[in-house]
């Protein structure tokens, strides 16, 4: 295709991206580097019948407004933002550090700062959820394969659901389940014998609830790419398989298994990118007492009266350089592979 | 694997897979199950205190209202909440969304599916690294701007910013779909004598139907659930469903104020139910698109 032609058809789309993805990623580097405006102070003397007179420094809205529209971006703080206590933290780090005298007790006081406790649960969902995705999705994949032909649509059908449903509503509806006056909080109260158990308490459990449903949400994804990877594995290396002896295990384990590695490759870069950005079950789960990932800080700073541009700014820039992080290896792998093909 | 491999499994190997498939199936299925069964309920059988049997049977919605069933909840939802106008609104975002990213997706993914040069395979590195970039990053962008613009707030804001965000997923998909097209096909039209376009117009549109209805729906889906975006850059009257239902759980503490959500939510899961049962087959075959075919 001609290089003109090519410009014209791409135009749009590309547009399109330059315009709402590249472009807010400048915006979002040039707003970190800002912060909000302080509020103009003025001292009223507050003069009262009888009573005297008081000073009272009070925020002049006017002023604050003007300013406001003045500067809508702020003042100039450089890299201020990202250091202070509630992104990178460097001074608390440096000084818990030399305070704390074991690695315990040095992780236990990092956590409790807001960007790290964000980023342990968002990596620790991550790198739990996608194996766990990955290996559940093989094993329905296998088991549906095994259905007679007649009971296969009904299966992928109702397999299906957990992905399709929104995810903000697919964690309210396990959530008003596991409530503990739902039906599976309260079956597990009787298991357990704890009438006092509640899963939304314990910092531990809300962890394993938001796993558990990324699990399910997620598991029907590798479920479909597995089986449909299944269909094509070549009968003939199959059959030659269980002529050399091959029990079921280990035609599973020496034939299907690596034939659908690639596979495994493709959902595991896809849920990496989908699990590094866990945002609606935090909000669905009310977790963000025990669990709060990177995108729901950003959230936090973006929602209610005070809108914090300048910190939500640098927690995404942060998250940004994050995703770089992950994507990295794949990238220079698919880099390998391009050059590869073209020699 | 072939049937007849299929069959040769022994018995305890079937029960053991066919059991686990069920309890698959039961976790699957049932959370959808019970909350459609408890959205007829009223709040303290649903959340029951006393015993959970209850949501079952509706013992205290018998009580309260005289009926084992109640619609109080849709009511409170669609006439005392105006879940209809946000129907509405989700009705006009994700059609838009869907047919602009579709317009655009099509133009963009036959362009990269018939292009070898280097930028080629930049432009989809970069579309794979926007497809990563998580959406509330994304939206931090563009508060400010719009603030000062005077365009945040508007339906058609969004739609812009959904399809925006959509493009990466979709070329990729769309190219995947083209490139199973032979390039024969319009390459003869051109010899013929059509320009690119005529050949795009005349003879690839009509046999790529299939990869579009199918990229097409997971454009709809991904306006459809969206959350991050919607709740940031719409205001409160403009609302879509999902960002409605979130601020149903700002207000819950009332009684029966929770049950107007599940309701909501019953309502908004509906349509997804439709769209899988009718278009099992293109999902299925939208989703391993990429992966099989590389």
């Amino acid at each position: 295709m001609k290089h003109k032609t090519f410009l014209w058809f791409m135009l749009p789309s590309a547009l399109a991206m330059l315009l709402f993805i590249a472009l807010p990623i400048g915006s979002v580097f040039v707003q970190s580097l800002h912060i909000e405006n302080e509020k103009v102070l003025i001292e009223v003397e507050n003069c009262v019948p009888l009573g005297g007179c008081t000073k009272e420094t009070v925020v002049d809205i006017e002023a604050s407004a003007r300013l406001k529209a003045e500067r809508p971006l702020g003042v100039y703080n450089g890299f201020g933002t990202y250091t202070n206590r509630n992104h990178l933290a460097t001074t608390e780090i440096a000084q818990f550090w030399r305070n704390s005298d074991s690695l315990g007790a040095f992780a236990k006081q990092v956590y409790g700062l807001p960007f790290y406790k964000a980023l342990s649960f968002t990596l620790a969902y991550t790198f739990i959820v996608t194996p766990l995705v990955i290996i559940l999705g093989f094993c329905i994949a296998v088991c549906v394969n095994a259905l007679p032909r007649i009971f296969k649509g009904l299966a992928i059908f109702f397999s299906l659901l957990p992905m399709m449903v929104t995810p903000l509503i697919g964690s309210l509806i396990l959530f008003w389940m596991i409530d503990s006056r739902g039906v599976l909080g309260k079956s597990l109260q009787v298991l357990m014998e704890n009438p006092d158990l509640s899963l939304k308490a314990s910092p531990a459990l809300t962890w394993v609830m938001l796993m558990v449903y990324g699990v399910w949400h997620s598991a029907p994804f590798a479920f479909v790419v597995f089986y449909a990877g299944l269909q094509t594995v070549p009968e003939d290396t199959l059959e030659s398989a269980i002529i050399d002896g091959a029990s079921r295990w280990q035609r599973v384990r020496y034939v299907v298994i690596p034939y659908l590695m690639p596979l495994v490759t493709f959902i595991a870069l896809i849920q990496l990118m989908d699990n590094f950005r866990v945002f609606e079950p935090v909000v669905g789960f009310s977790a963000e007492a025990s669990a709060t990932s990177l995108s729901w800080i950003i959230y936090n700073d973006l929602k209610g009266e005070f809108q914090l541009f300048g910190s939500a700014a640098a927690t995404s820039m942060l998250t940004i350089l994050g995703v770089a992080i992950l994507l990295a290896p794949v990238l220079i792998r698919t880099w390998r592979d391009f050059k590869g093909a073209k020699t | 694997m072939s049937d007849a491999l299929a069959t040769r499994r022994s018995a305890p190997v079937r029960i053991v897979l066919l059991g686990f498939l069920a309890l698959w199936l039961i976790a699957a299925a049932f959370p959808f199950v019970w909350t459609l069964w408890g959205s007829f309920k009223v709040q303290s059988d649903f959340f029951s205190i006393q015993d959970w049997t209850n949501a079952i049977w509706g013992v205290r919605t018998e009580i309260e209202t005289g009926s084992t069933f109640t619609d109080d909840g849709y009511r409170g939802a669609w006439v005392e909440e105006k879940f209809g106008l946000a129907v509405f609104n989700t009705l006009i975002v994700t059609l838009c969304v869907t047919a602009i990213s579709l317009t655009f997706g099509t133009l963009g993914g036959y362009a990269l599916s018939r292009s070898s040069y280097n930028y080629t395979f930049w432009i989809l590195m970069t579309a794979l690294i926007f497809r990563a970039m998580p959406h509330i990053t994304l939206v931090s962008g563009y508060l400010l701007p719009f603030f000062e613009l005077n365009i945040w707030g508007y339906l058609s804001t969004s739609i812009v910013v959904l399809v925006a965000i959509n493009q990466p997923f979709t070329i990729w998909m769309l190219r995947s779909f083209f490139m199973n097209i032979p390039k024969d096909l319009d390459e003869s039209a051109m010899v013929d004598g059509c320009t690119r376009f005529q050949a795009f117009r005349y003879v690839i549109i009509p046999v790529m139907w299939p990869g579009v209805i199918t990229t097409g729906l997971f454009s709809f889906l991904l306006a459809y659930n969206d959350f991050a975006v919607t709740t940031m850059l719409l205001s409160k009257e403009n609302q879509t469903m999902v960002p409605k239902i979130a601020s149903f759980l700002g207000s819950t503490q009332q009684e029966g104020n929770v049950m107007f959500a599940v309701a909501a939510v019953v309502s908004a899961t509906a349509p997804l139910f439709v769209l899988v049962l009718f278009f099992q087959r293109q999902i299925v075959s939208g989703l391993t698109a990429g992966a099989v075919k590389g």
